[in-house]
């Protein structure tokens, strides 16, 4: 049995087709999966639904995605950056929801860690609140947030070995890659460096490769 | 002197005392770690405590950048995590302060600052901000740049947060969102009582030992 994770760019991009949900790893245009977002741009894939912190800036990131008409739909939190997915808003090609962000990354780690959902009480008495589930805790007030669980996450990290284990540095070098990579049914990672088994020690490992399906190296 | 945007900056950075961790929003509020205390942590939505200065040539690197995406330099004591544990540092209740800027403050101390009618950019961090940090500090111009009012009776825009806001810094005066009302606490040498409530909607309450702002 092959035990390495490691894979060929081709089988990669095999991987993505038309109408999948897609959860991307990544914030403010920094330290983005781009070689796997050119992956997807290689399968061809469209109608593409998307999970993401933001869309990128014009011209990067999760904004090729959309620029190539390949996204339906996202749920995202800000996308102030970049005036492309505002314009695709107003036309009607692309359909968004916004979620708090403390929100977004919690259902998405529901999604990953085999839970319904969460109570936060962000978004009490804002539009957030709408059609939502209010559940009372000790008096308190807070929203039902239901889990998030995409086909297939990617996601970049700063090691990883044969397994999968990876590690993660700095602020835009965590940002939501690693819960990210926890909430798909296939979870493919492009790492700066590939280690060999047992380089890493155990305590550096931020998420195990037990939840990676797919390595880019 | 210096200009309307940095001395926002400074007065909201003279709520912060040394040990906090407070979390500042883009445009004026990202000034203020110029004004802060030493020992001051600066916390990012992306999951770091402890943003230093802008990096430069070989220091630069895309893995160390704020949610604004400047790339920084951490200081001595600083710690990287994910969004969840970011937004659990946010939530919990150990956040000393944040710093936003608005578009809309109402008499109750709602806060508007994610979308117009128009057009919606996204409220990214700014509502888990609104209900978790121990102080909510609005660092913004105390009018429009047309002129129009910013301090509201109601919210017409879309709410980020109910009854969140502490203190509204502008270049004008200082004025605390309390149970009573909003109180104009501190006024900039030059200004007058008359021509700051002029510019909002809510009857202001004077308070009764109002100081001037420190230029």
């Amino acid at each position: 049995m092959e035990l390495s994770k490691v894979r060929k760019r081709e089988e990669i991009i095999a991987q993505f087709k038309d109408g999948q949900i897609l959860a991307i790893g990544g914030q403010t245009n920094q330290y983005m999966p781009d070689r796997l977002i050119d992956c997807v741009l290689e399968s061809g894939a469209k109608h593409l639904t998307v999970y993401s912190i933001d869309s990128s800036d014009p011209n990067h990131g999760v904004s090729l995605l959309l620029q190539n008409g390949r996204v339906d739909a996202m749920i995202t939190t800000h996308v102030g950056t970049n005036p492309l997915t505002n314009q695709r808003i107003q036309s009607g090609a692309l359909k968004v929801e916004f979620d708090p962000m403390g929100t977004f990354i919690e259902r998405i780690r529901c999604g990953g860690m085999g839970l319904g959902g969460v109570l936060t009480k962000t978004g009490i008495g804002t539009v957030v609140e709408e059609g939502k589930q209010v559940i009372e805790v000790n008096g308190e007030r807070y929203l039902l947030e239901t889990a998030l669980h995409a086909d297939i996450a990617i996601t970049r990290c700063r090691r990883a070995d044969p397994y999968g284990n990876l590690t993660y540095s700095g602020s835009s070098g965590h940002a939501s890659h690693p819960v990210i990579a926890t909430c798909a049914d296939l979870s493919i990672v492009e790492c700066d460096h590939l280690c060999d088994l047992g380089e890493m020690g155990p305590d550096e490992v931020k998420v195990p490769g037990m939840f990676v399906d797919m390595i880019l190296a | 002197m210096m200009d309307n945007r940095n001395f926002i900056a400074k007065r909201a950075a003279a709520y912060f005392q040394p040990g906090d961790v407070v979390n500042l929003g883009i445009g004026i509020p990202s000034l203020c770690g110029s004004y802060a205390v030493d020992g001051v942590l600066f916390q990012s939505e992306n999951g770091f405590i402890g943003i230093g200065p802008k990096a430069e040539g070989l220091m630069v690197t895309e893995r160390y950048a704020n949610a604004g995406g400047i790339n920084f330099v951490p200081v001595p004591g600083s710690s990287a995590f994910d969004v969840a544990m970011s937004f659990g540092v946010i939530r919990c209740g150990r956040l000393a302060a944040t710093v936003l800027g608005a578009l809309q403050v109402s008499a109750a101390g709602d806060l508007a600052n994610w979308a117009t009618p128009g057009r919606a950019f996204g409220m990214g961090g700014a509502m888990d901000l609104c209900n978790g940090a121990r102080q909510v500090i609005v660092a913004m111009e105390l009018t429009a740049k047309d002129g129009a009012p910013k301090i509201v009776e109601r919210c017409s825009f879309p709410l980020t947060a109910v009854k969140c806001v502490d203190h509204i810094v502008t270049e004008r005066c200082v004025i605390d969102v309390t149970k009573e009302g909003l109180v104009l606490s501190e006024i900039r040498k030059g200004h007058t009582v008359e021509e700051i409530q002029a510019a909002v909607e809510p009857t202001l309450i004077v308070a009764p030992d109002l100081k001037e702002m420190e230029e």
